[in-house]
């Protein structure tokens, strides 16, 4: 397994050190009942940059992505040994409550879920659960996520219709601004432009783009040729094992392991 | 050629009994409307504003029947609702082990199939008298207050509008949990998800996102179980008092239209069963129509949700 | 350009920053409302628990073979039991599934193997909707109508035919009313139990050039009898406890049953006209057949279910 830190850090003039161990993996073992999905994973993702994990189906990507909101404790029998940290601090702390957790780590899915609410109200939701937010923040929270998402525009004028009523990829896209309406530490994408028509995939990888300036993102793809267009860098997983870890450059042009070679000259799917 | 005649045979024989299944309700509506037709005559729509039954003078209206019909099927509902929808969402969540919520599945089936007329026996035994207890508290306490003042004054009786409601509460509950849990377990598991990412506890992702999806289903169901509340008959009956006169009080007798009937059918005669026949026509309308409005929402929730996937 | 605020958190310390959130105070809301709802779910086992157990506790003792020989007492006497009620009720319930079974059974199978897109085909799903929230009184208001009224159709149809019917209170009225009240039923579990039936067997059927008489009678209906049976089942249940189509239709009866032209006696009627009555015996007999009746309904039920289930 090998790191490689960002140049970024040698640099006293930013005002943030950006720490290159923000999301760490330690030895971590997940198991489904009796059946183990995660072997010895270590892993260590720096902060606003895009990692991108790929990999067959089956290998462990998702299961890794969802346990960094600990999402898989929603279902029954689940396992774990090692640890998760952001920032230093285990996930799993018992001091730590779980919806407090997942309030600073935002979440898409591939397929797109919006409530079945009007825009705005899918924004706010997660404000009004916390809290009694007077409707200036909740005003200011609509546009500036809607801005994040690159949707502002295009729905300024109807933001109390209904969600449903939005093309795929701009539900897609509200999803995110969603997500980030929290202004979460951590944006974590499960294949989101995997239901998505071409046209809006460029708009959503676009807006990776820009979103990681301000997060730290996480997107697991099946998607070779996205994670080339999206990542600084790749993970490369299979069987439940972390295979090689690097600059996205280096793993598609000159990749470290055999195997990661054969999976992206497509020797196996 | 000799084998072909089977199984046109059995075709008509379908055919037959198709239409006689339709004629069916058809000829119910005829019927009754025949048989009810001097009483429909003679006090035409006044029979539902006139709050007299009185057989001596041949002087009939339903106005008591209904208001009885109505109120008590609306505060049935008022104790169901919370206690159908708790029941519900215990059952379509899953925070407490699946022995107990099969227990409580089991439960309220079997609270579906006991027999109306036991429900009435149990009720003259231990509802009646919690209502007069009830009732002496109440008339008491709320003498003077009032909108509570007028529904709960002297006397008390056992059987009483109340004692009715109470039990057909428990009657319907049974329709109204089987049909708000559908609703409930009907919302796309994404939407869910969706709520615990984005650090909702389980109980602000039931109101905040379940509930207001399932809120169409978890109408049709109270419509539903309203049409229940309003046809039920001998359980009432047998709890009510079957007076035929109009009343404030919550604790005094009170009559419902199936109760009417099943009172006054067994000895009737003359112009009093045409007007039975009329108070049934009333009833089956009033029914009906309730039962329709239930599933036409019952079937727009089921596009909705279809969509939302 | 109003909103300048950039979606960035402030770079403050991870754990500090999520502990801060008032989530101390929804859990312990979550947790108090999980405590609320199980509550309120559990109150509904208080009604039931207290039917069975007045069921059981006022029912048992009187519950021996005697009273299914014996006849219901005299008001004020004591002994006595009601054989006659339960030969009624099994009586009138097996004349309701002689009319109502052919007939659903028939309907359901026009509907779903023969014409399912005609409009007889949606007028027999509709009535059939629509029967099912009819009060079952009205079933009972229908058959006094129609066969019990000495000026009635059925009445007036068996003098033209020369059968020897004049109306009145029968067990032939109880059984029709209570045919009405279980028609929507079987259609509906009939109409399942056909839709049950993979269509693969039926195209395997006429692949091999079978007519649809044929692939009805030899493939679709053994198939279904099953889920079938299970919808008569549940048809018994219901039949069997209701009162209401049968006070004003098969009356009651202090004598063993000699017709079916005459007032029959039956379970739930007994029980409805012993509970209101002044004097203890007879309210402790009501109890006794409510716990038969209930063991029967129980019975029927449960049968539906476990019994008929496809493998």
């Amino acid at each position: 397994m090998e790191t490689t830190t960002p140049t970024a850090a040698s640099s006293a003039a930013t005002a943030v050190a950006t720490r290159a161990d923000f999301l760490k993996v330690d030895h971590f073992h997940f198991f489904y009942g009796k059946k183990q999905a995660l072997f010895d994973v270590n892993i260590e993702i720096p902060e606003r940059q895009v990692t991108a994990f790929i990999g067959p189906s089956g290998c462990g990507k998702s299961t890794l992505l969802r346990n960094f909101n600990r999402m898989n404790d929603l279902i029954d029998g689940v396992r774990h040994e090692g640890d998760i940290l952001i920032d230093g601090h285990s996930i799993y702390d018992p001091k730590l409550e779980i919806i407090a957790l997942r309030r600073s780590i935002g979440m898409v899915f591939q397929k797109s879920n919006p409530f079945p609410k009007s825009i705005y109200e899918n924004i706010v939701y997660s404000l009004r659960i916390a809290g009694r937010p007077s409707r200036k923040q909740l005003d200011e929270t609509v546009e500036r996520s809607l801005r994040g998402a690159a949707l502002w525009d295009e729905v300024k004028d109807r933001l109390h219709d209904s969600a449903l009523g939005l093309s795929g990829g701009q539900m897609q896209r509200l999803c995110i601004a969603r997500a980030i309406a929290n202004q979460p530490e951590i944006l974590l994408m499960d294949e989101p432009c995997s239901a998505l028509d071409p046209i809006a995939t460029v708009k959503v990888e676009e807006l990776i783009h820009t979103l990681k300036k301000d997060f730290t993102i996480v997107i697991v793809t099946h998607n070779m040729q996205q994670a080339t267009r999206c990542s600084d860098l790749t993970a490369f997983f299979y069987l439940g094992k972390l295979i090689e870890f690097d600059r996205t450059q280096k793993i598609f042009s000159n990749p470290g392991q055999k195997q990661t070679e054969d999976y992206i000259t497509g020797r196996f799917g | 050629m000799h084998r072909r005649r089977l199984p046109d045979l059995f075709r008509i024989l379908c055919v037959v009994a198709s239409v006689l299944t339709v004629a069916t309700l058809a000829w119910m509506v005829l019927e009754i409307t025949h048989q009810s037709w001097p009483a429909i005559q003679k006090f035409g729509f006044g029979f539902i504003t006139e709050s007299r039954w009185i057989p001596n003078r041949d002087l009939y209206g339903v106005l008591p029947f209904l208001v009885g019909t109505s109120v008590s099927a609306f505060i049935a509902i008022l104790f169901a609702l919370p206690l159908g929808l708790a029941v519900a969402i215990f059952l379509s969540e899953d925070f407490l082990h699946p022995h107990i919520r099969q227990a409580i599945r089991f439960t309220v089936e079997m609270l579906a199939a006991i027999p109306s007329v036991v429900y009435g026996l149990w009720g003259i035994f231990v509802i009646i008298p919690l209502v007069k207890i009830f009732g002496a508290w109440a008339v008491v306490t709320f003498k003077g207050v009032p909108v509570l003042g007028t529904l709960f004054h002297a006397p008390t009786y056992g059987n009483s509008l109340l004692t009715a409601s109470i039990v057909l509460a428990l009657m319907i509950l049974p329709t109204l949990t089987a049909i708000s849990r559908a609703a409930l377990v009907a919302v796309p598991s994404t939407l869910r998800e969706g709520s615990y990412a984005l650090g909702a506890t389980r109980w602000e992702t039931i109101f905040g996102v379940l509930l207001p999806t399932a809120a169409p289903g978890i109408v049709a169901a109270t419509i539903l179980a309203i049409g229940r509340a309003m046809g039920e008959t001998m359980a009432v009956a047998m709890l009510i008092g079957n007076s035929t006169r109009l009343t404030s009080s919550l604790l005094s007798p009170a009559g419902t239209l199936a109760g009417l009937l099943a009172n006054q059918f067994g000895e009737a005669d003359g112009l009093q069963i045409n007007s039975l026949m009329y108070a049934a026509l009333v009833l089956m309308v009033l029914t009906l129509v309730v039962n329709m409005l239930g599933e036409m929402v019952l079937r727009y929730t089921q596009r909705q949700t279809a969509g939302i996937r | 350009m109003s909103a300048t605020a950039t979606n960035a958190p402030a770079p403050i310390d991870f754990l500090s920053r999520v502990r801060s959130a008032d989530s101390g105070k929804r859990a312990f809301g979550n947790t108090l409302l999980n405590g609320v709802c199980m509550l309120l779910a559990l109150l509904t086992l208080v009604p039931l628990v207290s039917i069975l157990f007045l069921l059981l506790k006022k029912g048992l003792p009187l519950l021996n073979l005697d009273v299914f020989r014996l006849l219901p007492p005299a008001a004020g006497m004591t002994g006595g039991g009601f054989g006659n009620a339960v030969i009624g009720t099994l009586v009138m319930v097996g004349l309701a599934l002689t009319l109502a079974v052919p007939l659903g059974v028939l309907a359901a199978i026009y509907v779903n193997e023969y014409a399912p897109a005609s409009r007889l085909a949606h007028g027999v799903r509709f009535v059939a909707k629509l029967l099912t929230g009819i009060p079952s009184i009205i079933c009972g208001v229908f058959a006094y109508a129609v066969i019990v009224l000495p000026n009635g159709p059925i009445v007036l149809l068996c003098q033209k035919l020369g059968l020897p019917f004049t109306g009145g209170f029968s067990a032939w009225a109880g059984g029709f009313a209570l045919a009405i009240l279980v028609l929507p039923t079987i259609i509906l579990t009939a109409e399942q139990a056909l839709l049950g039936v993979p269509k693969a067997y039926r195209e395997a059927s006429y692949g091999l050039g079978a007519t649809n008489f044929q692939t009805i009678w030899h493939i679709v209906l053994p198939d279904a009898v099953p889920a079938i049976m299970t919808g008569i089942m549940l048809a018994v249940a219901r039949a069997a406890g209701e009162t209401a189509p049968l006070i004003f239709t098969a009356l009651f009866s202090q004598y063993w049953m000699h017709s079916i032209k005459e007032p029959t006696a039956s379970l739930s009627v007994l029980i409805y006209n012993f509970s209101t009555l002044p004097f203890e015996h007879q309210v402790n007999m009501a109890w006794t057949a409510s716990l038969v009746l209930v063991i029967l309904v129980t019975i029927a039920n449960v049968t539906a279910q476990i019994a008929f289930r496809k493998k």
